[in-house]
């Protein structure tokens, strides 16, 4: 796989799509010498969110492993400067919107660390009572739409989003995060359609980790570069960026976010970076399908340590600064699970409050006395 | 109160709803500029502009899910399927989205949103185009789905289902549009979703009934009158949730039931309802439940076949005279 960045706008024809490979790279290098204009605090919290979503990651890994989060849990280590990059420059009242890899950006968006992993617990306290675990992260005071299990099938509830920012007139975004399995599947392509159309604010933030599961992207997907399946809709601004350096991912999500507030056009960013876990903690990190090396020549080039380097080469972070951000990152993720561990199981008779919003019958559960005597 | 036919009733409830709240749109299939492939639609576009009636490609998966995100986001859609058939690529949406928000999100999310369009048979539409959808739906935990069988009960379920905060599946009826027309109250009115209504009043047998098949019990009812049997026929009009008090309250009274339905035999709207009346009314029975249901096939192109499979006011009037003892 490829990490050099292109850029084009999509305006429809054969041509442009040629004259736009023949450019080549538009996109500035991607370590800006002036970090985007942006101060040094801002530098160091967007670090501390890598950090804090990595350590977090961790510990969840290590409590996944003593058996006391179930089902499936997807991991994003390794991913850490696309939420960053792309979630920081958004308002308070634009929307985020993710599949089920989705701790992270949870984090990044002001979720607490203590909701989060209480809802891995599966604990009364966790965001969303407990009720959708892992892949359902949800936190409605933040705009953050969740945590979404189905293959694309929040793409469209993306659009949707759109569609309600627009029909009101209002100036949000809706950023929207999936991984590179989504490329094949027909949502994506109704989803951008429908987007680029009607002109929706929606950024399309493709992960692309260069798996599915355990397949190669390359393997299944009948393009030589993801980027391009966004070419094919007119209106739609497309182009790739290096996902594992937070600045590249900020930079070109800054630019989306303002073509998408200014004039509406929807974006399509594809984000190249990868993740050192398996496809989820059921599954090993190499093996069958990708090598040790590879996943250790990833990690060579560790969004983290890649950030933090440059904001110490440029003076804007010392060791020991960054140090103590650690160490705070790693004290965070344990408080988060010791408070998981001691919240409540949900309440079995709260089971039937948010199904439907209203008084809705569920007596068809409760006419067999039997049940009773047995639970 | 004047007499409307089916589609009137659901154009006019619209109509009157999106005067209500501006946070109502509607997206589909030739909703627009076409006025709606069975003019359910017409004239909306013109009023409304076409932010509030949209066009939508044909793609039925993601305007369905459109609709659930622009409802997440605080807007009250109406997605309306050119048929129920066309829905089936809607499923993941409908199901694993819609139905499922509210519970997985903790009680953050909840949907209001009405995924309308019709269904059952029509005339020589084959295989694909000719299906009963209600026990798809039925089946899952988060929807409510409605099935009305008159204009007047079209007119003010959709009202509800439009006003409900949570995802509410409509079936209209593709024959219905036009054939059925009865009397629709001039005021404003709504009914409310989850109660069944007696169509007919009987002493002797109890059939229930909803959608179009309402209608071939209340014309089997006529011609068992004519034998000296009085059915009673209830009409579900909303098939979750179920309101089996007052199926129950009929059978307590006639002591025999036939239940009917349009769709396929096994594990339909029948079957729970079946189930329903042995639990709460076993010992007022005087017969076994009877079912009478479309045939167990895919539905044949050929005319004199397809005729064979639609159950008919004939097949109620047999089923009833056997639980009365009377064939």
């Amino acid at each position: 796989m490829t990490r050099e960045p292109t850029e084009s706008t999509t305006t429809g024809t054969d041509e442009d799509v040629r004259e736009d490979a023949a450019s080549g790279n538009g996109r500035p290098n991607a370590a800006e010498p002036d970090f985007l204009g942006m101060s040094r605090q801002e530098c160091v919290e967007i670090l501390r969110l890598m950090i804090l979503s990595r350590r977090f990651e961790e510990k969840t890994a290590e409590v996944y492993q003593m058996g006391k989060i179930g089902g499936f849990c997807h991991l994003y280590i390794g991913q850490e400067a696309v939420a960053a990059g792309a979630i920081t420059p958004l308002r308070d009242d634009d929307y985020v919107i993710t599949a089920y890899r989705d701790h992270a950006q949870a984090l990044v968006r002001g979720m607490s660390p203590e909701s989060v992993m209480a809802e891995l617990y599966g604990r009364v306290d966790g965001c969303s009572k407990g009720l959708g675990g892992s892949m359902h992260v949800f936190g409605r005071s933040l705009n953050f739409m969740g945590g979404h299990g189905i293959v694309g099938s929040h793409l469209p509830l993306a659009a949707g989003v759109g569609y309600a920012i627009r029909y009101r007139d209002g100036d949000q975004v809706c950023l929207c995060f999936f991984g590179d399995s989504v490329v094949n599947i027909g949502s994506f392509h109704e989803s951008l359609n429908m987007a680029a159309r009607w002109q929706l604010p929606v950024i399309f933030l493709l992960e692309n980790n260069a798996y599915g599961m355990g397949t190669e992207i390359t393997r299944v997907a009948a393009v030589d570069e993801l980027v391009h399946r966004g070419r094919a809709f007119a209106g739609l601004h497309s182009e790739a960026v290096d996902g594992m350096d937070v600045l590249a991912v900020r930079q070109a999500t800054e630019e989306a976010i303002e073509r998408a507030r200014t004039d509406k056009t929807p974006s399509f960013i594809e984000a190249r970076c990868y993740r050192y876990m398996g496809h989820s903690m059921a599954d090993p990190s190499h093996g069958t399908y990708r090598t040790r090396d590879e996943v250790e020549q990833w990690r060579s080039d560790d969004p983290i340590l890649q950030f933090r380097q440059a904001l110490i080469d440029a003076g804007r972070l010392e060791e020991e600064e960054y140090e103590e951000m650690d160490r705070k990152a790693i004290e965070q993720a344990e408080a988060a699970a010791d408070f998981a561990d001691q919240s409540p199981l949900p309440d079995p008779s709260t089971m039937y409050d948010t199904i439907y919003s209203d008084a809705y019958p569920h007596d068809i559960d409760r006419r067999d006395a039997w049940r009773e005597e047995l639970s | 109160m004047a007499v409307k036919t089916y589609r009137e009733a659901l154009n006019e409830a619209m109509r009157e709803e999106m005067d209500r709240d501006e946070s109502i749109f509607i997206i589909g299939e030739e909703v627009g500029e076409y006025d709606g492939a069975y003019k359910v639609t017409k004239g909306l576009l013109d009023e409304y502009g076409e932010w509030r009636v949209r066009d939508a490609p044909i793609a039925e998966l993601s305007f369905a899910g459109l609709g659930v995100g622009a409802a997440m986001a605080g807007l009250r859609p109406i997605v309306e399927f050119m048929t129920w058939n066309f829905a089936l690529l809607a499923f993941d949406q409908v199901v694993n989205s819609a139905a499922k928000m509210y519970q997985m999100s903790g009680g953050q999310y909840n949907v209001p949103i009405v995924f309308r369009g019709p269904g059952g048979g029509a005339l020589q539409l084959a295989a694909q185009h000719s299906q009963c959808p209600d026990p798809w739906y039925s089946y899952v935990p988060g929807l409510k789905v409605v099935a009305p069988a008159t204009a007047r009960d079209a007119k003010g379920l959709l009202k509800s289902a439009i006003r409900d905060d949570d995802p509410v599946v409509f079936i209209e009826g593709e024959l219905m549009y036009n054939s059925v027309k009865d009397e629709v109250p001039d005021e404003e009115y709504v009914i409310p979703i989850g109660e069944a209504e007696v169509k007919r009043e009987g002493s002797d047998v109890t059939i229930v009934a909803h959608s179009k098949m309402v209608h071939q019990s209340l014309q089997a009812a006529r011609k068992l009158a004519e034998e000296g049997i009085e059915a009673e026929v209830v009409d579900l009009r909303t098939i979750r949730p179920l309101d089996i008090p007052t199926v129950i309250e009929s059978v307590k009274k006639t002591n025999r039931a036939v239940v009917v339905e349009e769709g396929w035999p096994v594990c339909n709207v029948g079957a729970q309802v079946v189930d329903d009346i042995q639990r709460e009314a076993f010992d007022w029975l005087d017969a076994p439940v009877a079912r009478v249901s479309g045939l167990d096939v895919p539905m044949p192109y050929a005319k004199n076949l397809e005729k064979i499979v639609f159950p008919n006011a004939g097949h109620v009037v047999a089923a009833a005279r056997h639980v009365c003892y009377a064939d």
